[in-house]
């Protein structure tokens, strides 16, 4: 299966895939603190588990910014 | 990380625009070299805390994809307090692929600093300013 990925072509080796294990094959350690956009719409982080991708999807995802002066 | 002057003054500009509001946004390069700033809206408009409102985030990574640049670093100013990460800012440093730039105003001085941060380990980088 071929998806984009952050703009990025990628190949998979499975014929089904949650967006959550995109984002864990991506290496993100924590997916509650990104934004996913499948297809240019956003999903709610509980969504991530059971929302599947297929062949020429577009997935994106951000990680939260923020910051603040606290010391 | 090296960075255009005129992109580095530009962020130092919208610090001082915005302040006391902390200014935010993003920094995209070219080969290695920063060449565009995005100032992003600071949703918490806050003199102690900045966030990026997700859709206009998507929008601005986007626009620097469509344009062939990637986004390697996000700024934000602490207009009152030296350009180093804060607890806070280490604590919501979620990407450790991206630089964080932090443009001080404190005591009337413009400084601007990049670091990598990565599972709460901070690590300065060099910022050299280019033509």
């Amino acid at each position: 299966m071929n998806v984009k990925v952050n703009g990025k072509d990628q190949a998979f080796d499975k014929e089904a895939l949650f967006v959550k294990e995109v984002l864990t094959i991506c290496e993100v350690s924590q997916p509650d603190m990104v934004s996913v956009q499948l297809n240019g719409e956003f999903l709610q982080k509980e969504d991530y588990d059971g929302t599947s991708i297929k062949d020429g999807d577009e997935i994106d995802f951000l990680y939260f910014m923020g910051g603040g002066i606290l010391y | 990380m090296k960075i255009k002057k005129e992109i580095s003054d530009k962020i130092i500009a919208h610090a001082k625009q915005l302040a006391p509001i902390e200014a935010c946004g993003y920094l995209a390069s070219q080969d290695g070299i920063v060449c565009k700033h995005y100032e992003l809206i600071n949703i918490d408009n806050s003199e102690e805390h900045f966030s990026f409102d997700p859709k206009e985030q998507f929008n601005t990574v986007k626009d620097a994809r469509t344009n062939g640049l990637d986004v390697s670093a996000v700024y934000h100013s602490h207009p009152a307090t030296p350009a180093r990460p804060s607890q806070e800012d280490i604590r919501l440093a979620y990407d450790p692929n991206i630089s964080y730039v932090i443009v001080s105003l404190a005591d009337g001085k413009e400084d601007v600093k990049s670091f990598k941060i990565v599972d709460g380990k901070v690590d300065p980088e060099e910022v050299e300013i280019v033509a």
